[in-house]
């Protein structure tokens, strides 16, 4: 491998994960990752819960630091930027919350305002022009005067697009875009999601475990598992694997490679015990 | 035996760990109340927040110590034929102790804890993160903001306090138990020095105020991130803040008087 | 609740301490006594001050005319020099044989400075020394020159 500080630029590639590792305490949550994520595409990386794909975005934004390896995003190692280094690559990031993270004290119009407010002197005409057109873009212009505790999540997510927007971005990260949606709230997530994607030809990074949904408008797919890549490639490619893992996962089989039991003793023997509750069921730590 | 040793050692490094974390933020915070200059109208809404909505139940609390300090004053000192005498215990009491004192902890139970719950909510629904990748420093934007209108509401809700504290010894010194009303004020006066009384009262309330204030933010910032620990990091907040009150109270005044 | 409610109720808030520190400046404490002295100073010299503090009152047939500024020791006549502030409304006031006693108000009260005025034309005048002073009676002193007297009469 090339060395890590160095990014091998042909223009294609916006993200690049290089050898990345990560452990939370002494859990280990990525161990050697390699991640490349073209840009002006759409992509997915989804993974089995608890597999780190919320760490991994917040490390691409620089709010945790990799204990080994490295992510360049756009020519720029995030781990070795310095404060007012990172906040300016931050401003050309939009991230989309699961929760939306909708500032609670503030309207949705001062909401979607608030970084042209805290980064920019524009006139108040202006910002109230960019905000209303993010806002008509997610549908949202008839509630910028609803406080974030009056819209459903469906619309709170929307209103955090708007935000994510309004600086016009190079990348917008979404975290778990479709957890909790409603059928009618998915259907124009993944609608706006697409969409914006293609008209402001921004590059879009997907972490998501509702499979279906997210490879449907995804260009390029990363499966990750267990600290590792486990297949990478388009939608189509992914569904071809021939990997059991994957086809397990793809197709929510409940038993495979993957197995039903969480390891355990075994049944008969945990069952005639005689350790008095003492057995050792559970999730291993 | 080696289990219980490894779990208090454990104990003790944590808390050292936390009182190590808790500096660092401070110091951080610190760093970026200069960003206030540009954005005073944050300071304004935080002053309202902690300032403005302690103020009822301080200025309540205030005029019923008042008043239970003349009754007992009164009582214990017409024995000595020094009734004219309640004004000066009054105040000294209020300006002194009673008024940084009761405020502090008033201020812990109703500003603090709320400061903890609100930053422990905004991490907890990730909205400091949200603002850490919209570029901006919730240091600069959410914590030094509150931590200088705490700093800065508690020593003025303390001197309401006693102002509210000595009507209220008036009330019931002067106009219901007879003590003469010139009497009340020319011996409190004779008996309360502004620089040394008053002052060191006020200076009683920053230190409080400061304390306060970072216990609370910090615990909120520091607070696992989910509505259990929101509610225990609101519980440590008044309990560490009271015993803080108390313990430096303590202290300044075996410096001061 | 918009942001101008909130300014104008964290103007009221100002204004309630400020309310709050007029009241514990001009009437709690002494600063009015205190920046009002724009007066003159005496110096008396006493033989004993007893348990007389600094601020304590001046006055003169009960009227408070000044107080106590600063009570110092003089090693060279072995008094206690005390330093009287008299309130500028009475500059002329006090002949130059105006005699200066240490009282106790009440038995138990705290001790003040009387200023008995003579007869003298000349008035005294800003840091000018009371030369009549009549020292505070000590209570122990007191009881040991009767025990004295009644020892040396039988």
């Amino acid at each position: 491998m090339s060395s890590p500080d160095k990014m091998s630029d042909d223009g294609t590639t916006l993200v690049q994960i290089r050898d990345l590792h990560f452990s939370r305490g002494s859990k280990p949550i990525f161990s050697g990752l390699n991640i490349d994520i073209p840009r002006g595409k759409v992509t997915t990386i989804i993974g089995p819960s608890g597999t780190g794909k919320t760490t991994l975005l917040k490390m691409i934004g620089g709010q945790l630091k990799a204990s080994q390896g490295s992510i360049h995003v756009d020519g720029l190692q995030v781990g070795k930027l310095r404060r007012a280094e990172l906040y300016e690559l931050r401003k050309r990031m939009g991230m989309l919350f699961q929760s939306g993270a909708l500032l609670t004290d503030l309207s949705v119009f001062e909401n979607v305002a608030y970084p042209l407010r805290e980064h920019t002197d524009l006139p108040e005409s202006l910002i109230s022009h960019l905000v209303l057109m993010r806002l008509h873009a997610v549908g949202l212009r008839g509630a910028r005067n609803l406080s974030p505790s009056e819209l459903s999540g469906g619309m709170a997510r929307r209103a955090a697009l708007a935000r994510a927007l309004v600086f016009d971005p190079m990348m917008i990260m979404y975290d778990e875009p479709f957890t909790g949606q409603d059928p009618i709230s998915m259907g124009v997530l993944l609608e706006l999601i697409k969409t914006v994607n293609e008209a402001l030809g921004l590059t879009s990074l997907m972490v998501s475990h509702d499979l279906k949904e997210a490879l449907s408008i995804s260009d390029y797919a990363v499966i990750i598992s267990e600290g590792v890549v486990v297949e990478a490639g388009s939608p189509e490619q992914l569904e071809s694997s021939e990997s059991a893992w994957v086809q397990q996962f793809l197709h929510g089989q409940p038993d495979g490679p993957v197995p039903f039991q969480v390891s355990a003793p075994d049944y008969e023997e945990d069952l005639m015990g005689t350790e008095n509750g003492n057995s050792r069921v559970g999730v291993s730590r | 035996m080696i289990d219980f040793l490894q779990r208090f050692g454990r104990t003790w490094i944590d808390m050292v760990g936390r009182l190590g974390r808790a500096t660092l933020f401070l110091l951080h915070m610190l760093g970026a109340l200069g960003s206030l200059f540009a954005r005073p109208s944050l300071l304004v809404k935080q002053l309202y927040a902690s300032g403005v909505m302690t103020l009822s139940i301080v200025l309540v609390s205030g005029l019923f110590v008042g008043m239970v300090l003349a009754l007992q004053a009164y009582n214990t000192l017409i024995d000595f034929g020094q009734e004219n005498r309640v004004g000066t215990l009054v105040a000294l009491t209020l300006v002194r102790e009673l008024g940084p004192v009761v405020t502090g902890l008033l201020f812990a139970g109703r500003a603090g804890s709320a400061m903890t719950a609100e930053i422990g909510l905004m991490k907890a629904t990730e909205q400091l993160s949200g603002l850490e990748m919209m570029a901006v420093d919730p240091y600069k934007r959410v914590f030094a903001p509150r931590f200088l209108a705490g700093f800065l509401a508690l020593p003025m809700l303390a001197a309401m306090f006693s102002a509210i504290g000595v009507i209220g010894g008036h009330l019931i010194g002067v106009d219901v138990l007879g003590v003469d009303a010139s009497a009340y004020w020319s011996q409190m006066q004779n008996a309360t020095s502004f620089y040394s009384d008053v002052g060191n009262g006020l200076i009683k309330g920053l230190v409080f105020g400061f304390v306060v204030s970072w216990i609370a933010i910090f615990e909120g910032a520091d607070c696992i991130p989910t509505s259990e620990g929101v509610s225990s990091a609101t519980t440590r907040t008044v309990v560490y803040s009271s015993l803080a009150i108390l313990g430096l109270d303590f202290l300044l005044t075996a410096v001061m008087f | 609740m918009n942001s101008r409610a909130i300014d104008v109720l964290v103007g009221v808030f100002m204004l309630l301490f400020f309310g709050a520190m007029f009241i514990l400046a001009m009437k709690v404490s002494n600063l009015t006594s205190l920046t009002s002295s724009a007066g003159y100073t005496l110096v008396a010299k006493f033989e004993n001050v007893g348990g007389l503090k600094a601020r304590a009152s001046v006055a003169a047939s009960g009227v408070k005319v000044g107080e106590v500024s600063a009570i110092s020791y003089d090693p060279e006549t072995f008094e206690a020099s005390v330093t009287l502030t008299i309130d500028e409304t009475f500059s002329d006031t006090f002949p130059t044989d105006t005699t200066a006693s240490i009282y106790t108000a009440g038995l138990l009260g705290e001790q003040y400075i009387g200023l008995d005025p003579g007869a003298e034309i000349d008035m005294l005048q800003d840091s000018d020394e009371i030369t009549l002073t009549q020292s505070a009676i000590v209570l122990e002193r007191l009881i040991g020159q009767v025990l004295f007297s009644r020892s040396g009469g039988s």
